[in-house]
């Protein structure tokens, strides 16, 4: 019996082999559709009904216009849907991509870097052009972005005495307003980069160099911004939503724990959906040593380098793009143009916003370089601890690292 | 001889389904992850084509022998897992063994009422909890009804050890191996650890309650009838009777509770992430993260040989202390 195990078990193991030749692919570019309507497949990370369907109906009149067809699925998890359809050479022709893992996307040759053969492609915020260029190259055309602002609750600002001028536009106001504050938690955001990161940016610091090729954590300016907030958290004028037993800041906020929150223009949505009592007023952020300064988030129309329809493609993205486009998308679902030329007419139709569409000129992006990932998320497990650790000693561990990751 | 050999056939052709299928599920793909462990392969495109860098055993020096963030992140993973499995394991077995003698008498309502947990969805459990142990949730609120100020669980990365023991000695901090400080390694699990163990611990008892159960019902009454005309006690009778008895689905129990905890996935995937501070991030969130977050499938799959490897280890390990000892 024992004799024949491992033929058998070798014979099972080649013929399975056999039907395994498939993976193998070229490495060639892929042959691209010349003739006929092209068939699109469009993979997006959703943040709810109203942008699914907003993006449908767009992708519908294009189809019409244009003669081809664009199916769109909204992803359970994008970065896995992602990673498995691109191991599977079969990765679908156009996806949301995160400004976030932007780089990692384009380091590994996923995508198409097709962003200035969009008409006009000098109208996104130069700043969002930034964010989605990897080693010189501008990959893929900015979706829309939002920015981080100050989010003030208006009635618990009258209840301290306070009024339109006591809103802070510098550290040193922001310190002395949230003294003034009392019964609840003056200031309130998430403890990680992507909110503790605007005091960085005001300092002039942030985490690499703008080309993402140098290791910049332990700056003099992160130092100090660190600090300020260190400051904050230890006489209480300010605390993470974690301990107001939050989520995140917007939901300290309308649950009215907090004054101030530091949030971004999603939080319409969510406080007309959740919190519809709570008043309050968007400002733009106090500005810090070094000026102004905010964080911007973004998604682009990813176009996949295996795409076999990437004239279809970028015709598609042509379309999502345009200013109307853009404007209808921002009724839809509440987020900004990423074009300029949009941001008139977008500031008309939503006055309130104003602070946050500015913030546009002034708003560093997530991280760009490839391999972050870990390091950064070992960043945030420093943050978290930022009221009983050394803040010079969470930076230097930053820097250790991301000059490692970089390699 | 020759009647031998069509057996042999006649058996492979009655086993050969069962080949395929394992040939082709498991060990295929774990000889294909084996092989990408040994990659820098970025996820574009086949790993079995040419033009994949091989690296060799690279992935595994860097989880070991090179020290940097993966390591670190790696080993952190390790000591959180193994404080996790030190507490599980003990802990449910126990809960398993008292909740199955005491079910033993009685009738079917405690039997469902003990097993609900186990076959209720994991990820919707973990969702309760985290209600629960939320700052101002039924958990602090009882503890405040006694006057207990409670943590906050879910944020609060303090290990227990390190807790009770209070100001570290230098002696600890300063030194350590493996890209951790002693301090590090013996801080034990964290707060927001605990919540996670006090979860586990309550849905997986009541599966393993079944099998003590079964076990139990399979005692012959008439041992413990004649252990009782001897005159042996309960407690007697319990730990020279019943528990010698119930040895082959102890083994069972422990070994299922090993492999199982060291596996834990969904509770962190969904309650914690890793954080806070990375004292819930255990070798298989950390190898899915690596993976599919990183793009580095290499180092992604390398993890999970490790812990493959630690299983199949700890697994011998309790097999050679649990062996049949000659008297």
């Amino acid at each position: 019996m024992k004799s024949l195990a491992f033929p058998a078990a070798a014979a099972v193991l080649l013929s399975v082999t056999a039907c395994g030749s498939g993976f193998d692919d070229q490495q060639a570019a892929p042959r691209q559709q010349s003739s006929g309507p092209a068939a699109l497949q469009v993979l997006m990370a959703s943040s709810g009904d109203a942008e699914t369907s907003a993006v449908k109906q767009a992708a519908e009149a294009w189809a019409k216009a244009s003669g081809n067809t664009a199916t769109v699925t909204p992803a359970q998890d994008i970065h896995q849907q992602l990673g498995q359809a691109l191991a599977g050479s079969n990765p679908p022709d156009v996806f949301y991509v995160d400004a976030s893992r932007f780089a990692d996307y384009a380091s590994v040759g996923a995508l198409e870097p097709y962003a200035d053969k969009i008409s006009d492609s000098q109208d996104f915020y130069p700043k969002l052009r930034e964010t989605f260029t990897y080693d010189g190259r501008f990959y893929c055309a900015p979706k829309d972005f939002s920015t981080l602002a100050l989010i003030v609750n208006d009635d618990l600002w009258k209840k301290n005495g306070l009024t339109d001028d006591d809103i802070p536009t510098t550290w040193d106001e922001l310190s002395a307003v949230t003294k003034k504050i009392k019964g609840v938690t003056p200031l309130t955001f998430s403890d990680t980069r992507d909110r503790v990161g605007v005091f960085m940016v005001q300092a002039g610091g942030w985490i690499t160099s703008a080309d993402g090729r140098q290791a910049t954590g332990d700056s003099p300016e992160n130092l100090q911004a660190l600090q300020y907030v260190k400051g904050l958290l230890a006489g209480k004028q300010a605390q993470f939503a974690k301990a107001l037993d939050a989520g995140w800041g917007g939901e300290a906020f309308g649950k009215e724990k907090a004054a101030m929150t530091i949030e971004g223009n999603w939080i319409k949505g969510a406080m007309k959906a959740d919190y519809p009592g709570v008043t309050f007023s968007v400002h733009e952020l106090p500005a810090g040593p070094k000026g102004k300064g905010t964080l911007s988030f973004s998604n682009c129309w990813g176009i996949a380098a295996k795409s076999k329809n990437k004239a279809a493609a970028i015709s598609f993205v042509e379309a999502m793009t345009k200013t109307d486009q853009q404007l209808a998308f921002a009724r839809a679902f509440g987020v900004m143009p990423s074009r300029q030329s949009a941001k008139d007419a977008y500031l008309k139709e939503f006055p309130t916003d104003a602070a946050f569409v500015n913030g546009a000129d002034h708003a560093q992006g997530p991280v760009n370089a490839p391999k972050m990932d870990s390091v950064l998320a070992d960043f945030d497990a420093g943050l978290q601890q930022l009221a009983t650790q050394d803040p010079q000693k969470i930076l230097a561990r930053l820097q250790k690292n991301t000059e490692s990751a970089l390699g | 001889m020759r009647s031998r050999t069509r057996e042999n056939l006649a058996g492979w052709l009655f086993v050969a389904p069962v080949v395929v299928i394992l040939g082709l599920f498991m060990l295929l793909p774990i000889l294909m992850a084996l092989w990408v462990s040994l990659t820098g392969w970025n996820g574009q495109g086949s790993p079995f084509r040419a033009g994949v860098p091989f690296v060799g055993g690279d992935n595994y020096a860097r989880l070991f022998t090179e020290d940097g963030l993966a390591r670190e992140d790696f080993m952190t993973s390790i000591r959180n897992n193994v404080y996790y499995v030190a507490v599980v394991v003990p802990l449910q077995t126990a809960l398993a063994l008292f909740l199955a003698l005491v079910v033993n008498k009685r009738r079917t309502f405690f039997r469902t009422a003990f097993y609900f947990p186990s076959v209720t969805s994991s990820v919707a459990i973990s969702v309760v909890f985290l209600f629960i142990f939320s700052n101002s949730g039924a958990v602090n609120q009882l503890l405040a009804l006694a006057g207990v100020d409670g943590p906050k669980w879910f944020s609060d990365p303090r290990g227990v050890i390190q807790l009770l023991v209070g100001d570290p000695p230098a002696a600890l901090t300063e030194h350590g191996v493996l890209g951790l400080t002693w301090w590090d390694w013996l801080s034990g699990p964290s707060v927001a650890m605990c919540a996670i163990i006090a979860l586990v611990v309550w849905t997986t008892s009541g599966t393993f309650m079944l099998m003590f159960l079964a076990a139990l019902q399979n005692i012959p009454k008439a041992l413990d009838e004649a252990a009782m005309i001897d005159g042996a006690t309960r407690w007697q009778r319990f730990s020279r009777v019943t528990l010698p008895m119930l040895k082959p689905t102890m083994f069972l129990v422990l070994t299922l509770g090993l492999i199982g905890t060291w596996q834990v996935f969904d509770q962190i995937y969904v309650m914690s992430q890793g954080n806070p501070a990375k004292t819930t991030l255990t070798p298989a969130f950390l190898s899915y993260r690596t993976a599919f977050r990183d793009f580095d499938y290499g180092m992604g799959t390398a993890i999970s040989f490790v812990l493959f490897l630690i299983i199949v280890l700890m697994t011998l390990f309790q097999r050679w202390v649990m062996r049949e000892r000659k008297a």
